[in-house]
């Protein structure tokens, strides 16, 4: 379903964020990236969901390569791929309610639709309660758990996690890995980076550790293992 | 889709701009100066416009007739007159009537008046009095009636080669002064564009990852532009509605000065006089100002 082909990444200055990745994940795959920072897991992702392009080699989503999408078929995709960050992105001028909505509008999804998912998966995520509270009146935990909530809302193929448990406590981290977990078992892809053994080794899932823009290993049920 | 769309847009706009209040408050101020700056200079070019063209119409040339001049005759080089396309009106004034303007002129002289009565015919011959559209114009019109002059002997006098002095130097002024006025109006106004465009900008700026995450779920350019489009129509139009209001007491209050500063220019009739035109241009300035503001300070953080 995602497969990368010999795929290489050059920076301002030449320097290979990525060198030569050849990686194929399958449709239900739970794949967690690890490495040092710097070793190329940001880059990787990014270059899914179109915010960069491979200076080399093609990415390919579906059948289709994603370089060569149009405008529209890339506003397409990014609906197609629920992502989540370290530092949640959520839109601070609006609530709970609404940063979550906000992806179902922008898909051009019906009213009524809204009104009933949205409740729905902020359950799912354990916030129905707060709903109409603003982001800044969160704790990062909840903060990531609305994140989530809108990266699933419109029940997408892939859901992309970069980083997602980087600024949050052991308890919050917990919290949002049994999400994914949870997502995983719903039958979303879900990609994971992230520095934090724990969340690997816990997730017993395929592991995939990149070193210096390379993958040096790839485990079907892997543990954190940084050379 | 397309009204479900509009509708979302619309309110994210409304929204937006009442919970990013201090920014909107702070560029409604700063577009509220640039609107007045701009109507103070619509208002001021108007009264320019109004003064000068007083000046114009205090001009014009005069011809006087033989007195061996037919009335038919008079009236014939009239009609030539009225044929040339840059005259804008003529007056005939019969000698009859010059006789009756000349005593009415000089009630008070009773040697004038006795002397007068002495001559068995009336001394005054008729006379034309030609006004141009544009003072400069007056030389061809002046050449026209001496070419005249010199086939036939029916005009005695043509006044203009008196006056041709004070004609060019008032033509001069009016010229330089439509300038000036026009160079000075395009640097406040631009001035103040610039202020309102930049104010609106670092409204924007404040969102630029606000607009990151939208262009990351997906959101279409338009989506994302929308409403910060009906934010600075926002601006715009509450700004206008402010200037519009606080011009009613300030030209009221400046009108008097005003009526003394230009001759017979108020500027308070001016704002109660052109109410309909003020209020189309104010707001439409401010509205598109907004608009126009957003759209391209949003455009620099989207992208595909």
């Amino acid at each position: 379903m995602i497969y990368f082909d010999r795929v290489t990444k050059l920076y301002q200055g030449g320097v290979p964020a990525v060198h030569d990745i050849t990686l194929s994940i399958d449709p239900g795959e739970f794949v967690s990236i690890v490495g040092h920072s710097g070793a190329g897991k940001t880059t990787l992702l990014k270059m899914l969901f179109a915010e960069i392009f491979p200076t080399e080699g093609s990415v390919f989503f579906g059948s289709r390569e994603i370089a060569g999408l149009s405008a529209k078929e890339l506003l397409e995709l990014r609906r197609n791929i629920g992502t989540i960050f370290q530092d949640f992105r959520l839109l601070p001028t609006k609530n709970i309610f609404e940063n979550v909505a906000f992806a179902m509008e922008v898909s051009g999804k019906e009213d009524e639709d809204i009104q009933a998912d949205v409740p729905h998966v902020l359950e799912l995520v354990g916030l129905a309660e707060k709903m109409w509270n603003f982001p800044h009146e969160l704790s990062g935990g909840e903060q990531q758990r609305v994140a989530i909530a809108r990266a699933i809302v419109n029940q997408p193929d892939v859901l992309i996690a970069d980083e997602p448990t980087g600024n949050l406590d052991p308890l919050n981290t917990h919290d949002v890995v049994e999400i994914l977990k949870k997502v995983n078992n719903l039958g979303t892809t879900v990609l994971l980076t992230t520095h934090n053994k724990s969340v690997v080794d816990s997730i017993k899932k395929r592991v995939v550790t990149l070193d210096q823009g390379k993958i040096v290993r790839d485990d079907k049920e892997g543990k954190y293992h940084v050379v | 889709m397309f009204w479900t769309t509009t509708k979302r847009v619309a309110r994210y706009g409304f929204i937006g701009f009442l919970r990013n209040g201090f920014v909107s408050l702070a560029a409604v101020l700063i577009m509220t100066i640039t609107l007045f700056v701009s109507s103070a200079l619509l208002i001021a070019g108007a009264a320019l416009d109004a003064t000068l063209q007083q000046l114009v119409e205090k001009v014009d040339v005069n011809v006087y007739f033989t007195l061996e001049a037919s009335e038919d005759q008079v009236m014939e080089v009239k009609r030539q007159l009225e044929g040339l396309p840059e005259v804008a009106s003529v007056e005939y004034t019969s000698r009859e009537a010059a006789l009756a303007e000349f005593r009415e002129r000089h009630k008070n002289e009773a040697s004038t008046i006795q002397a007068l009565d002495q001559l068995s015919a009336n001394p005054l011959g008729a006379s034309l009095a030609i006004r141009a559209k544009e003072t400069s114009q007056y030389e061809s019109i002046a050449k026209f009636l001496s070419d005249k002059q010199e086939g036939g002997s029916l005009i005695s006098k043509v006044n203009f080669y008196q006056n041709k002095a004070a004609i060019d130097r008032l033509s001069n002024i009016i010229e330089t002064s439509r300038t000036l006025g026009i160079a000075i109006a395009i640097f406040l106004a631009g001035a103040s564009i610039l202020i309102a465009f930049n104010t609106i900008r670092l409204a924007i700026y404040t969102s630029r990852d606000e607009i990151g995450v939208m262009n990351l779920v997906g959101a279409s350019h338009w989506y994302v532009r929308g409403p910060f489009m009906i934010a600075g129509i926002l601006y715009g139009l509450i700004a206008g509605i402010v200037v519009l209001l606080v011009l009613y007491p300030f030209t009221a209050w400046i009108g008097p000065a005003s009526e003394r500063f230009f001759g017979s220019f108020n500027v308070f009739d001016y704002y109660v006089g052109n109410f309909g035109s003020l209020l189309l241009s104010i707001l439409g300035l401010g509205i598109a100002l907004g608009a126009i503001s957003s759209y391209l300070a949003v455009r620099r953080y989207l992208r595909n």
